[in-house]
């Protein structure tokens, strides 16, 4: 084992020198500099305008009549007096519709499973039931209470574990006992590794949902152009899902419908489905021939779009005494709420990513996704890790502790490394894992000692860079990217992907400048426009890096091959040379003196093209990268935590992020990206709760629901791991997701070295550790006693 | 209930307009003044990005009617740069990367720019205290934070892009 280990080792790091050989004697002039977001100005004076702010002559408002029981049949919708207030132009409910069940999971008709009108039940409290459109968004309003509704009432079922008794209510026909989608992975021989370990362990855990809250709620505006062609504003995290869904529902070709995604106000992974706001305009405008907007409340936005989802995780692992992982079960029940979406996804990855970062000879995971009438549950940033790594960081933290071993030290035995394949799985082709333990130890070993009731904890973790998979079944490249050079040398950049606020415009820029020579400057980026745009699957699984980089890449080099034969034949060179092109300079690469500035020779290639001007194309669709991701990143976060220990309150004090994203391309970009996961997941530690009654949420606005507030926020400091990743643009791979993954695990860590207690729910309110201390005190007095009484 | 008739000096334009008094003073920034850099992200004052100056004091606009602010100077986050030109703040907030999705950053550009009228050297904590009430879900604040510090230590100049 340990020779295969340090050969394939050797073998990874003897490809990585060569992989990197060429880029060490490439000067890079652009990557990881420091440079602004392309879009910074627009946000910073208030110029940029997002779906909310769009507005359109003659447009009307629109809102949206929800379900207010969680299980019922609809028997009848009379909206005859709401359509007689003045103002209100059209009430449409699902028999207005094609009645069309769709779902992102399109390969899989039974997973298509959602009507967001529904014409015969509601599944959720929330649901669409009808929706208004008038002159105002105060008449919509009063519309809704006019629209009388008859129901038959069925009875409901809210968690997963109830919702699979024989016994309980069906939530669609067909479905034997609530069961969505089940997901198994397994390698290694689990029993006989099992046989083989010196200590087991078994656990059960809970883990809550979690809201996206987006600043900008859903929004939409549904229009035709004067010419006819249906244009959708939307706010969304891929306009080619959108297009293409809409396309699905609306029963017209994807062509015949436009959707611009221009600026977004945040995303996280709940902006991929469709929602209410973009059907429900779009089915009124087609009604009206009117622009209609509909702009969801913050209330709506909690109820009524979907969650992280909550799952219990069911852990049973095997070590030897010497820390040596021998074998791995997990089981996981998800409550999936009353729809597929992405959750199907989610229970796939978060099974897989359980197993990270560690070598295991054995794993085996079975993961049940179970309909309850709840709010669908779905992907949000870290896509069903966080999850994972609440329990298995923390049992390996206890497991460490028990065995009297040092649980960095043990992690490192175990961890992965470049060269290393999940079997079956995935291929790992850079892992900065090892140098992410070392970081942390060290920042441990500077904080000394540390006062009562105050501990750090940490958790390993790691993530995909984009996703492999094609359950939405589609016929493009995954990315594609069109660049256009202007005889002045101006660049033109399109790309499908989607900007969200994680910089995705201003990365693809940088990785232009870099390919092709010039300034960032140079470049204007168009994105999230299905017109103007080709398609790329957008914002999710922090995929863009990877997969749009590699495709503006390769756009940028094909115009880049094309532009430099003309360099070529004006100079005359004998053609062993080289010509490149830094800095707006065209030049030989052995003598770098020798050349011609870059926009005198777009201007002779513009006229040697026969007035045409020079476009490149790119594309990339991940090919033999196994199961899951082209590309995974590393990590270690630490965090320092005080317990008041009669409330029961939480203080984060500080933090370390160890972070191995590959080649960094955008500096600035990359630490805002981690420490935004890091705020969003530590809130998902201890303070981000979504309490359901009966299928109700009962904290639906944000002074009832708790996030991460500046007071709250430690100092964040970065160690940034560099690695080469061969198959990422520049050796880049993902920054935006990955971090969301370890932080709740290190917080419950944290709580456990500073008071020994083991909290299995997350996330932990102070009455949780209040209980927990109290319930230890009892045990440790019945020990004593017992001791006593020997 | 009977329309008003008001003025809000906005970014130093006076507008007049006519307003159910119930109007918040966000939805007449927004809706009757057509300025859109002032977000709302909640119904219950809690998010902070609609955030505005009022008479130079960092308000949340959805927190006011708009007839309470009759004849007041409001500065919204499009009244910081003068003639193209940022304001020390903007520039901060570019340089440090104290956004991403940009929903949030004009209250919290008026947020910390109220606190640097009243405060010119504010500690890390009274910055922090300034932003409480405006949730920022991308950046962790943290990267909002020193762009305030770098503004306070005088690192930018009025109008010197």
């Amino acid at each position: 084992m340990t020779t295969t280990k340090k050969a394939q080792e050797a073998t990874a790091k003897k490809g990585q020198e060569m992989t990197t050989f060429g880029l060490a004697k490439e000067k890079l002039t652009v990557l990881n500099t420091h440079v602004h977001n392309i879009d910074g100005v627009a946000k910073v004076t208030g110029r940029a305008t997002y779906s909310f702010d769009t507005k359109l002559p003659g447009m009307l408002y629109g809102k949206i009549l929800r379900s207010p029981h969680a299980h019922a049949r609809i028997k009848n919708i009379d909206a005859s007096k709401a359509l007689a207030l003045h103002g209100v132009k059209a009430v449409v409910t699902g028999k207005d519709t094609l009645g069309i069940k769709q779902g992102i999971w399109r390969r899989y008709q039974e997973l298509c499973d959602e009507q967001i009108l529904p014409v015969e039940k509601v599944r959720y409290i929330g649901e669409p039931v009808a929706a208004v459109a008038a002159a105002t968004e105060e008449i919509a309003e009063a519309a809704l209470d006019l629209i009388e509704v008859d129901y038959e009432v069925l009875p409901g079922v809210f968690e997963p574990m109830e919702a699979m008794k024989k016994d309980a209510p069906t939530i669609h026909e067909g479905v034997e006992r609530n069961i969505n989608v089940t997901r198994h992975i397994e390698w290694g021989d689990v029993e006989s590794g099992f046989e083989e370990a010196d200590y087991i362990r078994e656990d059960n855990f809970f883990c809550g949902g979690q809201a996206h809250m987006c600043m900008e709620t859903r929004a939409a505006v549904s229009s035709y152009t004067p010419e006819g062609k249906l244009t959708i504003y939307h706010s969304n995290q891929s306009a080619y899902y959108m297009q293409a869904l809409m396309a699905g529902v609306l029963g017209i070709r994807e062509g015949d419908i436009r959707v611009i995604a221009k600026y977004v106000g945040g995303g996280f992974g709940g902006k991929f489905e469709l929602d209410g706001a973009i059907f429900c305009t779009a089915i009124l405008t087609m009604k009206l021939f009117r622009p209609v907007k509909i702009v969801y409340t913050r209330e709506e936005d909690f109820i009524a779009t979907k969650r992280r989802t909550p799952m219990h995780y069911w852990v049973r692992t095997g070590i030897k005494k010497d820390g040596t992982f021998c074998a791995r079960e997990a089981r996981v029940v998800s409550n999936g709420g009353a729809y597929t979406g992405m959750g199907a996804t989610a229970l796939y990855l978060t099974g897989f990513f359980h197993s990270f970062p560690y070598v295991w000879p054995a794993y085996r995971y079975d993961g049940y996704r179970v309909y309850t009438n709840t709010l669908p549950s779905t992907s949000m940033r870290g896509f069903g890790a966080p999850q994972a790594m609440w329990c298995s960081e923390q049992q390996l933290e206890w497991m460490a502790t028990d065995l009297g071993l040092d649980p960095i030290e043990m992690r490192r035995k175990n961890g992965h490394y470049a060269g290393y394949e999940v079997p079956g799985q995935a291929y790992i082709a850079s892992c900065g894992l090892d140098e992410a333990l070392t970081k942390t130890k060290e920042w441990i070993k500077a904080k000394g000692k540390l006062p009562a009731n105050r501990a750090i904890g940490y958790s390993a973790a790691g993530f995909m860079s984009g996703g492999i998979f094609n359950w939405f079944d589609t016929p493009y490249s995954f990315s594609s990217a069109v660049v256009t050079i202007n005889q002045d040398g101006t660049v033109i950049l399109h790309i499908g992907a989607t900007e969200i606020g994680q910089g995705s415009n201003t990365t693809m820029a940088i990785i232009a400048a870099e390919t092709l020579g010039v300034k960032v400057e140079d470049i204007t980026v168009h994105s999230g426009d299905t017109d103007h745009c080709p398609a790329d699957l957008g914002a999710w699984g922090s995929r863009q890096t990877l997969m749009t980089g590699n495709a503006t890449k390769r756009a940028c080099e094909d115009a880049k091959r094309q532009i430099l034969e003309f360099a070529y034949a004006k100079m005359g060179l004998n053609i062993v040379y080289d010509l490149d092109i830094k800095d707006r300079w065209v030049h030989i690469v052995a003598r770098p003196e020798r050349g011609m500035p870059w926009e005198e020779l777009c201007k002779i290639a513009t006229r040697g093209k026969d007035g045409q001007r020079i476009i490149g194309r790119g594309f990339y669709t991940p090919h033999r990268k196994g199961m899951i991701s082209p590309a995974y990143s590393y990590m270690m976060q630490a965090v320092e935590v005080e317990i008041d220990k009669e409330t029961g309150h939480i203080d984060l004090i500080d933090s370390l992020t160890a972070h191995d994203c590959g080649t960094p391309i955008n500096h600035l970009g990359l630490i805002g990206q981690l420490e935004g996961a890091f705020s969003m997941a530590a809130g998902y530690g201890y303070l981000e709760y979504m309490p359901y009654e009966d299928g109700k949420l009962m904290n639906p606005n944000l002074v009832d629901y708790k996030m991460i507030r500046a007071t709250e926020m430690p100092e964040t400091p970065i160690a940034e791991i560099d690695t080469y990743e061969p198959e990422g643009p520049y050796g880049a791979k993902e920054a935006g997701e990955g971090l969301t993954n370890p932080t709740a695990a290190a917080i419950g860590n944290a709580i456990f070295h500073a008071l020994g207690i083991q909290m299995k729910e997350c996330p932990v309110r102070p009455h949780m550790i209040v209980q927990a201390l109290k319930e230890k005190e009892e045990k440790d007095k019945a020990a004593k006693g017992a001791k006593k009484g020997k | 209930m009977e329309k008003r008739l008001i003025t809000l000096i906005v970014n130093e334009q006076a507008y007049e307009i006519y307003v159910n008094p119930k109007t918040l003073l966000v939805e007449a920034i927004r809706d009757h003044v057509g300025l859109t850099g002032t977000k709302r992200g909640c119904e219950t004052v809690s998010c902070g990005a609609c955030t505005v100056l009022v008479n130079d004091m960092a308000v949340k606009s959805c927190s006011v009617l708009a007839v309470q602010c009759d004849g007041m100077k409001i500065t919204t986050s499009e009244g910081l740069e003068v003639n193209g030109k940022l304001a020390p703040i903007q520039k901060a907030f570019l340089d440090n990367g104290s956004y991403q999705c940009g929903f949030c950053t004009s209250g919290m550009l008026m947020a910390t720019s109220g606190l640097l009228k009243e405060n010119k050297k504010p500690t890390k904590d009274q910055i922090k205290e300034s932003i409480e009430g405006n949730i920022c879900r991308c950046t962790g604040y943290n990267s909002i934070v020193r762009a305030v510090e770098a503004v306070a230590r005088g690192e930018y100049k009025e109008g010197s892009v």
